[in-house]
C-alpha cells in the first residue's frame, strides 16, 4: 500500500522525466558547490543565473528553446563575466553587482520590447513538470560534460583553487583553468534553470555544499556528501511538490534548507560532545 | 664520503640578474637589480614591506615580465625555466577554506598541466611519502591541514616544493607567523635541503645573524641596495637605505656587531 503510494508518480511519463532531470540538476550543481563556496564565488554564480535572462529573451525571440540555448549561453556568460571581473579594476563584488543587475534589467526590457512569450514565473522559480524528453536528454548531456571535466581536471582545479600562484609556477595554465571552471559552472546553472529557475538555482548550488562542509572534514568528502544532499533535496522536493501540490522549485530549495539545518544541528552536537576531547596539537 | 656544502657550491652562476626592472603599470616595483647567485647557495632576500622581495620571486618564477634588463636561470628566461623553480608563497595567498589532507597538498607539487585524475596513484603515493619524510612529517600524511601549527604548515608547503624536485627553492616569508622554535626547525630543514644541493632563496624580515645562516644576502628597497656576503654588505648605510627612518630599530645589526646587544 505504502510502496504503491510512493511509486505512484512513476506511473506518469512527465514525472519520470522530471525526476531524472531534477536528479541530474541536483548532481551537477552540488558537485560544483564545494568549489564554489570555498572560492567565495556564490555571488558570481548568482550573477551567472541572472545574466541568462537577456540571452534567453533573444534566443526565444529567434525561435530557440531554453534547452537549446544552454551551452552557447553558458559559454558567453562565463567568458563575459570572467573577463569583466579580471580586467575592470573596481573590485570583484562591484563588477559582478553591476553585471548582475544590469543584465537582469536588460532581460526584462528585451522581453517587453521583443514581445517574447515567456512565463516569467516559470523562468524565475522553475517549472520542472513541463520538461520534455528532449530537455531531459539535454540536461543529461550537460551532466555528463560537467562530471567529465570535474573528474579529469580535478587535480588541476584543486591546485589552482587552493594556491593559484603555486599552480602557475608548476606550469598549470591558470587562465584556462579559471575559464574552464566558469564554463562548467555556467553550464550547470543554465542547465538547471528549468528545474529550479533563475532565482533559486543558487540554493541548489550552495546549500548542499554548505551542509556537506558542516558534516565532513575533508574537501574531497564534501563533494561526495554534497552530491548526496543535492540529489536528496531535488528528488525529495519533487516528490513533496507532487503529493502536496506545491511549486516544485521552491520545495526543492526548502528541502535543501532543511538538510542544512539538520547538518548544522548535528555539527553543533558533535562539537559540543567532543569539545573537551580534542588533543592538543604538538609541534614536532 | 660525506657530502659537504662546499662540494655543492659550484661557483657556477645559476640565477643572473642584470639591470632587472619590473613595473606594475606605470610604477616601478624594482629598478636596476643586478646580482649573480651560484648553484648550491643559500641566499636571504631582505628589505621592507613593499621593497620588492615577492616581486623578485615572482619574476624568477616566471610570473612577471621584465620591463628592462635581463634575468636568466641556467641561461634561460624564467618562463622557459619553470620546472627548475619551486615556490612556497606567503601563507596569506593560499585559500585555507579548502580543508585538505596533508597528502593532498604535497601531491600538488607533482601536479602539472599534464596531470589528469586518471592514472595510477602508486608512484604518486611513494613520492608524497618521500617528501613528507624529508620534512619530518610522514606521520601526518592523512592529517587535515587545518589541524596543523604554523610551523608544520610551512613544512608541508616545503614538502610540496620538494616533491616538485626543482633545483631552486623560493621561500617567501618562510618565518612569518611561526614561533621561534618552529623558525629554528624550518632553518634546520632548509640547511638539510641546501646540503642536498638545492639553491635556496628566502625572503625574510629577520636580519639577525644573517651571516651565520646564509651565504649571501640580497638587500632590496625597490632597487638593489647591496648583494654579497652578509658580514660584509650589511653596513649602516645599507640598512639606512633599506629601512630609512626605522634604522634605529636595527642599530645592533651591522656587521661584526651582532653580539654586543645590551652591553652598550
Amino acid at each position: 500500500m505504502i510502496i504503491e503510494y510512493i511509486l505512484e508518480p512513476f506511473k506518469y511519463d512527465f514525472m519520470i522525466r522530471s525526476i531524472i532531470t531534477a536528479a541530474s540538476s541536483g548532481i551537477m550543481l552540488s558537485a560544483l558547490g564545494p568549489f564554489t563556496i570555498n572560492r567565495n564565488m556564490g555571488f558570481m554564480a548568482d550573477a551567472m543565473a541572472h545574466a541568462t535572462l537577456p540571452i534567453i529573451a533573444v534566443g526565444v525571440f529567434l525561435g530557440f528553446s531554453i534547452s537549446e540555448l544552454g551551452v552557447p549561453a553558458s559559454i558567453i556568460i562565463a567568458f563575459f563575466l570572467g573577463y569583466i571581473v579580471k580586467n575592470i579594476n573596481i573590485g570583484e563584488d562591484t563588477a559582478i553587482g553591476i553585471i548582475f543587475s544590469s543584465f537582469f534589467a536588460l532581460g526584462f526590457v528585451l522581453i517587453s520590447v521583443l514581445d517574447v512569450t515567456i512565463n516569467l514565473e516559470d523562468l524565475l522559480f522553475g517549472q520542472i513538470l513541463a520538461v520534455s524528453t528532449f530537455d531531459t536528454y539535454i540536461v543529461g548531456s550537460l551532466l555528463f560534460i560537467v562530471l567529465s571535466v570535474l573528474i579529469i581536471f580535478f587535480k588541476q582545479l584543486l591546485f589552482f583553487s587552493f594556491d593559484p600562484i603555486g599552480a602557475e609556477v608548476n606550469g598549470l595554465n591558470t587562465t584556462f583553468l579559471n575559464y574552464l571552471f566558469l564554463i562548467v559552472l555556467s553550464v550547470a546553472i543554465v542547465g538547471s534553470l528549468q528545474t529550479v529557475g533563475i532565482i533559486l538555482v543558487l540554493s541548489m548550488l550552495i546549500i548542499p555544499a554548505a551542509a556537506a562542509k558542516l558534516v565532513t572534514k575533508t574537501f574531497v568528502n564534501s563533494i561526495r556528501i554534497s552530491i548526496v544532499f543535492g540529489v536528496t533535496a531535488s528528488v525529495t522536493g519533487l516528490y513533496l511538490s507532487y503529493f502536496f501540490n506545491l511549486p516544485s522549485g521552491p520545495t526543492m530549495s526548502l528541502v535543501a534548507t532543511g538538510i542544512f539545518i539538520l547538518a548544522y544541528i548535528s555539527n553543533r552536537l558533535i562539537n559540543k560532545n567532543t569539545a573537551n576531547l580534542v588533543p592538543i596539537e604538538e609541534e614536532t | 664520503m660525506n657530502v659537504t656544502r662546499e662540494m655543492n657550491i659550484k661557483n657556477k652562476p645559476l640565477i643572473i640578474s642584470d639591470g632587472c626592472c619590473i613595473q606594475y603599470g606605470d610604477s616601478s616595483a624594482l629598478d636596476d637589480v643586478t646580482f649573480s647567485i651560484s648553484e648550491g647557495k643559500k641566499v636571504a632576500v631582505v628589505g621592507p614591506n613593499g621593497g620588492g622581495k615577492s616581486t623578485l620571486f615572482n619574476a624568477i618564477a616566471g610570473l612577471l615580465p621584465l620591463a628592462h634588463g635581463s634575468l636568466k636561470i641556467k641561461g634561460m628566461d624564467p618562463h622557459e625555466a619553470k620546472g627548475l623553480v619551486s615556490y612556497v608563497p606567503q601563507k596569506d595567498l593560499i585559500n585555507w577554506n579548502f580543508s585538505l589532507a596533508v597528502k593532498d597538498v604535497v601531491e600538488m607539487g607533482l601536479t602539472n598541466k599534464n596531470s589528469f585524475n586518471l592514472f595510477s596513484r602508486k608512484k604518486i603515493n611513494e613520492k608524497i611519502k618521500d617528501s613528507l619524510n624529508n620534512v619530518g612529517l610522514l606521520h601526518k600524511v592523512n592529517e587535515n591541514i587545518n589541524n596543523l601549527s604554523g610551523g608544520q604548515l610551512q613544512r608541508v608547503l616545503i614538502a610540496r616544493a620538494l616533491a616538485q624536485n626543482a633545483d631552486i627553492l623560493l621561500l617567501d616569508e618562510a618565518f612569518s607567523a611561526v614561533d621561534v622554535g618552529a623558525q629554528e626547525d624550518i632553518m634546520q630543514l632548509i640547511n638539510s635541503i641546501n646540503l642536498d644541493g638545492k639553491t635556496v632563496l628566502i625572503a625574510t624580515h629577520d636580519i639577525n645573524n644573517l651571516e651565520e645562516k646564509f651565504d649571501e644576502v640580497l638587500c632590496l628597497n625597490r632597487h638593489c641596495c647591496a648583494f654579497g656576503d652578509p658580514s660584509e654588505v650589511l653596513t649602516e648605510e645599507v640598512i639606512q637605505e633599506m629601512y630609512g627612518s626605522h634604522n634605529e630599530m636595527f642599530k645592533n645589526h651591522f656587521k661584526n656587531n651582532h653580539r654586543v646587544t645590551n652591553d652598550n
